[in-house]
């Protein structure tokens, strides 16, 4: 049988990089080009199959908007198995604000978290203001992944989720077969579940009739 | 912040995120501002780093205590009743997804100088040390009456009319003695005070009905608690806000309630920069005489005492249990209004593994507050840790209707969540004009 596993996936940069766009051409292989800033989805789920049989099941968190003014709940970080930092390649000032992010990471998320950096909007190189030579030389100085995309071609997008899910099962203690993440299903949940209360205490109330 | 607003809310306490979020469902425009640089305000859950910060100005956590991010300290000690009005607006609203729970293990009360589980199934009462023999027969008779009551079929009344009867002529009926009468109204009830027992029996027996069904749900208490602690609730409304476009900033001064010169709510002031919107709603924290704001407009109700104790072992008599309610009913130990403790840990994910955070509470009634608790503290066993709060309960002197200016409560003294839901309900009704309606949501089979 294939091994399958779920983790939770946070998205982080400045406003306007493309995150939710990134994302949206990952989940749904879309773009749009006049997106307005993120409105209505708790979080977005994503598969990527893998050449050894192995199932990643990602648990996509966007910022909903909290990051435009350092407004990240502790919440957000929680649990989270791999982030997403995304800069503008058209915007120096964007791998500053991808900085203080990997900075926040690395002191509210788990150490073992897995950092993809990630330099959006590369089908706009000839307004580029940040080299691949400098993002490339800092997240090798970090230890973090780093790839070039653009969300509106879709190039290089699959291909940094990809090397992600490559990355994790390996380093994931066996424990966490479903991830430590709280996923949409109750699956790998621990506690007591709500929602199935409901339902059992409705039919407890048919009985007494 | 040159947009206009629909509402803007102050303090991310639950109140106001549990509004902020239902209001931006319903399609306002929320802006959500926090004079602190963490979510949660009064009901917050802090890290050793915060809590030694808030209380401890001049003093590092003890190394002792262990790893920082380990932390997640309750600031108000309350609990979810599993059947309670919280749990229907966490399902209804899905926020249950960003949220793990986990049960509280045991709910015990005090009787005649030590503690006793609080019975939870007839096994349990019938070797319950509770009651003697003869009391357990006359409780099971009430029980009975109480579970087997039909509004509609005046067989099961047994003469008896909930409306019009007190709970004191309901328990003369039933010949129940005065300790017994102490753990039922106090430790099942959930009242505060005696005052219940000389009106209408109804909302007592609304009260026992809640907690035996609560109690039924998951088999050990009648709570529940979220992993990582309370201050998870608000984060979670706050989310909920911020995905139906809720704009959310923190570590904002608010200088200034603006008002026109008929008094009505124009803007928020922080700095330079001036905020409009329609309505305002806020913590009282916001609206005090001490506030930024300057004009009074909550007066106070009480005081509460809270002591957050930090210990190194369970609570004694209570079989190791990692978390637990004790309940020392007023009458036990001579005072007006009961003193509650509250225990978590490590468990929970709120403090560092074989630590216990227990918060020792109660309403002020002398000026020694901290005297008042010494029971509850007595049953504790040693105390690495305490910090002691007391915090005025502050009401709004205004519905806000006049004004658009519309104030939540403070956090009062009872041990779980209904008067915060009943407070969302009140602000609600008063800010959007009709009574908030939670739509049965269709509810995912997860076999």
């Amino acid at each position: 049988m294939s091994k399958q596993f779920q983790f939770k996936l946070v998205l982080l940069g400045e406003s306007a990089v493309g995150k939710s766009s990134l994302v949206l051409r990952f989940v749904k292989d879309q773009f749009d080009d006049y997106r307005e800033s993120t409105i209505g989805a708790a979080f977005l789920t994503q598969t990527v199959n893998l050449e050894d049989g192995t199932t990643v099941k990602f648990e996509i968190w966007d910022t909903a908007g909290q990051e435009r003014y350092k407004s990240l709940a502790p919440m957000y970080y929680r649990n989270a198995n791999c982030a997403v930092v995304v800069y503008d390649i058209t915007q120096s000032a964007s791998l500053e604000k991808a900085r203080n992010w990997i900075r926040e990471l690395q002191r509210q998320a788990d150490p073992s978290i897995v950092i993809a950096l990630c330099g959006n909007k590369s089908d706009l190189a000839v307004r580029r203001q940040v080299s691949q030579e400098e993002a490339q030389k800092y997240a090798q100085e970090e230890g973090l992944m780093w790839a070039e995309t653009s969300a509106k071609t879709g190039d290089g997008v699959a291909d940094i989720f990809t090397r992600i899910a490559k990355k994790l099962p390996t380093m994931a203690p066996p424990a966490s077969r479903s991830g430590p993440g709280r996923a949409g299903t109750s699956a790998g949940r621990t506690g007591v579940d709500l929602n199935k209360q409901q339902r059992s205490i409705t039919s407890g109330d048919q009985c007494n009739c | 912040m040159d947009e206009e607003y629909d509402v803007i809310v102050l303090g991310t306490g639950l109140t106001e995120c549990i509004l902020s979020g239902l209001l931006s469902v319903e399609g306002k425009k929320v802006l959500h501002m926090d004079r602190n640089d963490y979510y949660g305000g009064d009901s917050a859950s802090l890290n050793l780093t915060q809590l030694y910060r808030k209380f401890r100005k001049d003093q590092a956590p003890p190394t002792g205590l262990g790893r920082d991010r380990d932390y997640a300290v309750d600031l108000i000690p309350k609990f979810i009743i599993a059947s309670g009005e919280l749990t229907k607006i966490l399902v209804h609203t899905d926020v249950t997804r960003y949220l793990e729970f986990k049960q509280i293990a045991g709910s015990f009360v005090y009787r005649d100088g030590r503690i006793s589980k609080v019975p939870s199934t007839e096994m349990e009462a019938v070797r319950s040390p509770l009651m003697g023999l003869f009391e357990k027969r006359r409780a099971k008779k009430f029980f009975e009456f109480l579970q087997n009551w039909r509004d509609e079929d005046s067989a099961t009344h047994q003469g008896i009319n909930l409306d019009k009867d007190t709970m004191k002529d309901v328990y003369e009926k039933f010949g129940l003695e005065p300790g017994t009468q102490d753990f039922i109204g106090h430790a099942m009830a959930l009242y505060l005070d005696d005052d219940y027992i000389t009106k209408a029996a109804r909302p007592a027996y609304e009260r026992i009905v809640l907690y035996t069904s609560s109690m039924a749900r998951y088999g050990k208490s009648p709570y529940i608690y979220p992993l990582y602690g309370l201050g998870e609730l608000p984060q979670a409304f706050a989310r909920l806000s911020a995905i139906y476009g809720g704009t959310y900033m923190l570590d904002k001064p608010i200088d200034e309630i603006v008002t026109d010169s008929d008094g009505k709510f124009v803007g928020v002031r922080s700095g330079s920069e001036t905020v409009k919107a329609k309505q305002v709603i806020g913590d009282p924290s916001y609206f005090g005489s001490s506030s930024e704001s300057g004009k009074l407009r909550v007066v106070d109700d009480g005081m509460v005492v809270r002591a957050i104790c930090i210990l190194k072992h369970p609570i004694p008599g209570t079989d190791d249990s990692d978390s637990v309610q004790i309940i020392i009913p007023q009458n036990q130990v001579q005072r007006k209004h009961d003193i509650y403790i509250a225990t978590v840990s490590s468990t929970h994910n709120v403090c560092a593994k074989d630590i216990y955070v227990a918060i020792v509470s109660t309403i002020v009634e002398t000026d020694r507050p901290e005297q008042e608790i010494a029971p509850g503290l007595q049953l504790l066993g040693p105390i690495y840790e305490k910090f002691v709060t007391v915090s005025s309960i502050y009401t709004p002197i205004a519905d806000g209707r006049a004004d658009n200016i519309f104030i939540t409560r403070s956090y009062d003294a009872t041990s779980h969540f209904e008067t915060v839901v009943d407070d969302v309900h009140d602000v609600w009704k008063r800010v959007v004009g009709k009574d908030l309606v939670l739509k049965k949501r269709e509810v995912e089979v997860t076999e």
